[in-house]
């Protein structure tokens, strides 16, 4: 089944992959910060399904946090 | 269950300790991923510069050296010629290779140095906190520039592929960028070519890859990504500019 | 291969080969460009690489590439060639990377001249790179034991993971002696693999890394006190000298070089005007042998050092002799060679002219 795995303590909060998605379904999760004290990205329980697993996201991102299955 | 996207095995666990959005982590995973689909990664050697990548050494996932600031190319030449064999790589900012190291670049590509150079242009000297860089544009603001790079006090910016690629030795020269997945997806390309004509011994390959510096431009790095393409990009075509490989078509 | 009659130049390059050196990276630069020519020859014939390179600085950087990648690599220049390398120098020592580098020395400062000189010696003892390292540096004075001495170097060079300095000066490069390698064992065997080197991972599973960079000041410290355990055995087991006629001497000259080899002229000269003249000959310039001051200060009444240079050695005699015995200097510089006759009227001179 369809996974967008973010690693979150890698992620520096820099956005590369918000935009790189086409489905916009990429966001920053302002409730909570990673160990560097970063925003995490993370794609929303209810949005997952508008995934197209096309790993853009994954190409954006400079620090190897994401990790695409379909 | 299929896996679309995973980290490549030619990377450590070691995190990179770049600025958030700076392209260097890009590039540096898909030299690590081209290494690895080449099956080359227990033969790699690579050589890391002087600047923002000098880390690059705990990162690749192969023997490393670090070098002196703009000495790569020797570095790497010493290390090929005792083990022709190997697969012989530096990954050099543009301080390092197009400013203190231009002589070494321009003589192992004369020389024809059978080695892979990874040459990031983000047109500024990051590590040390935004200085002008020999490809800084004409107009363009750091701190060494502080009203604009201008050509009478500060001279034009250096274009390494349209110069390396008039020399003899150099088999395969590739301008490319990273500022969205399918230029990406291009450099990655481009990357593989560079490393197939170093292991069909066709002689020096370099790619250059316009790069982003989110934190020295003063812009977000999705902003950065958008400097590249509407103000490097135009001063630096992308392109092949040399190209010996049969192989890969003598693209546009 | 019996005695041959080599230029000096040539002969250092055939001692390294005979050493199992199969990779030398140079330039041109007078007075040592024999060597460059000889490699040139010789490399291709016992499948090694001889690559003339841009630059001295991107020559110094090949060796720190070759080096650790686990090879015995040579670089000879002359001194402006050698100053070019000396931050290449620093990063070798940094990451312990063993090679063997020589300096034809020739006058300076500056573009200077061609002609011998020994003005380079702080720049090898003292370290002429940034950053505490040391060069273990053998000053050979005939062609003969050059040719011994490159081949020490590689061994010392292996066991220390530490770049050696061979000093020689332009008219040791350019003389021709008979020498012969026989007696030059073949290093390669008795040194342990260099499982550090950057070989290409293969089945290893650790990678190897060559590097001097270390941002944290207290694993930096660390490094250094490291390299220092090394140097202090380097120390104790690196030092080589020779006396000649020191038993009783009433005046000890310190030279090492070529120039030793004036002054055991002066020996014979001096013998005739009977005042008894030794000499100490430091061949290890660094460790300096301190242990040849120790055994003749209690009876020597001065010593004397002679250099081609204004005086740099002279300074390492008074550490030596440490205020006990006078010290005095008499050098030539430029590619001027000290004459036995103006040294026998140095010591007449601070003999206080009583004979």
């Amino acid at each position: 089944m369809k996974q967008v795995i973010f690693n979150e303590n890698l992620c520096k909060s820099c956005e590369l992959c918000l935009e790189a998605c086409p489905k916009h379904i990429i966001e920053m999760d302002l409730d909570r910060l990673n160990v560097k004290g970063y925003h995490p990205a993370i794609i929303k329980p209810e949005n997952i399904e508008k995934c197209i697993s096309c790993g853009f996201c994954a190409i954006m991102c400079p620090d190897t946090v994401i990790t695409v299955i379909k | 269950m299929a896996v679309v996207f995973q980290k490549t095995k030619g990377l450590t666990d070691v995190p990179f300790h770049y600025c958030p959005g700076c392209t260097h982590g890009i590039v540096h995973r898909l030299v690590a991923e081209v290494m690895e689909e080449l099956g080359v990664l227990d033969k790699a050697i690579g050589v890391a510069p002087v600047g923002c990548a000098v880390f690059a050494y705990e990162y690749f996932n192969c023997d490393m050296q670090e070098a002196a600031h703009g000495r790569a190319p020797a570095v790497a030449t010493g290390i090929k010629r005792v083990h022709p064999d190997r697969v012989v790589f530096t990954y050099q900012g543009d301080g390092d290779l197009a400013a203190i190291g231009t002589a070494e670049t321009v003589h192992a590509a004369a020389r024809g140095e059978n080695i892979t150079v990874v040459f990031i242009n983000n047109a500024i000297y990051g590590m040390t906190g935004g200085q002008m860089a020999p490809t800084s544009l004409i107009g363009q603001e750091t701190l060494t520039t502080p009203y604009g790079r201008k050509p009478g006090n500060n001279g034009y910016p250096v274009k390494m592929c349209e110069m390396l690629s008039t020399l003899d030795g150099a088999s395969y020269i590739e301008r490319v960028s990273v500022y969205d997945v399918k230029h990406v997806l291009q450099a990655k390309k481009a990357i593989k070519n560079a490393f197939t004509a170093q292991i069909n011994k066709k002689g020096f390959s370099m790619i250059e890859v316009l790069s982003s510096c989110p934190t020295n431009w003063g812009l977000s790095p999705n902003e950065a990504l958008k400097w590249i393409k509407d103000k490097m990009e135009p001063y630096y075509p992308l392109g092949v500019y040399k190209n010996t490989l049969e192989e890969v078509k003598q693209n546009g | 291969m019996a005695k041959v009659l080599m230029k000096g130049n040539e002969a250092l390059a055939e001692a390294a080969i005979q050493a199992g050196c199969r990779h030398y990276f140079g330039y041109p630069i007078t007075p040592q460009n024999e060597v460059t020519a000889y490699m040139a020859k010789r490399m291709p014939k016992v499948g090694g690489v001889f690559l003339q390179a841009e630059s001295e600085v991107s020559a110094i950087n090949m060796v720190y590439g070759a080096g650790g990648a686990g090879a015995r690599v040579l670089i000879t220049s002359s001194s402006p060639g050698i100053s070019l390398m000396q931050e290449g120098i620093s990063y070798i020592a940094g990451a312990e990377i063993p090679c063997v580098i020589a300096n034809v020395m020739r006058g300076g400062p500056g573009l200077g001249g061609i002609q011998p000189s020994q003005s380079d010696y702080f720049q090898s003892t003292k370290g002429g790179g940034h950053g505490d390292y040391k060069l273990i540096v053998l000053a050979p004075s005939t062609i003969q034991e050059m040719a011994d001495l490159v081949q020490q170097a590689f061994d010392i060079a292996d066991k220390y993971r530490n770049p050696v300095m061979i000093l020689g000066d332009g008219m040791l490069g350019q003389m021709m002696e008979p020498v012969d390698f026989d007696n030059i064992k073949k290093g390669e065997n008795h040194i342990e693999e260099k499982t550090w080197a950057t070989t290409g991972m293969g089945t290893r599973k650790k990678k190897n890394i060559i590097n001097s960079l270390e941002l944290d000041p207290q694993m930096l410290e660390k490094h250094n006190i490291e390299l220092f355990k090394k140097y202090e055995k380097a120390s104790k087991e690196e030092v080589r000298y020779e006396m000649t006629n020191c038993e009783d001497a009433e005046i000890i000259l310190v030279a090492y070089g070529t120039i030793a080899r004036v002054a055991k002229n002066v020996i014979e000269l001096a013998k005739r005007e009977n005042i008894n003249v030794g000499l100490i000959r430091p061949i290890s310039l660094w460790p300096f042998p301190v242990e040849p001051f120790e055994k003749t200060v209690n009876y020597v009444k001065r010593y004397l050092s002679i250099e081609m240079s204004m005086g740099q050695m002279v300074e390492d005699v008074k550490l030596a002799v440490n205020g006990r015995k006078p010290v005095y200097f008499y050098g030539r510089a430029g590619g001027m060679v000290p004459e036995p006759a103006a040294i026998l009227e140095e010591i007449r001179k601070i003999s206080g002219g009583a004979k």
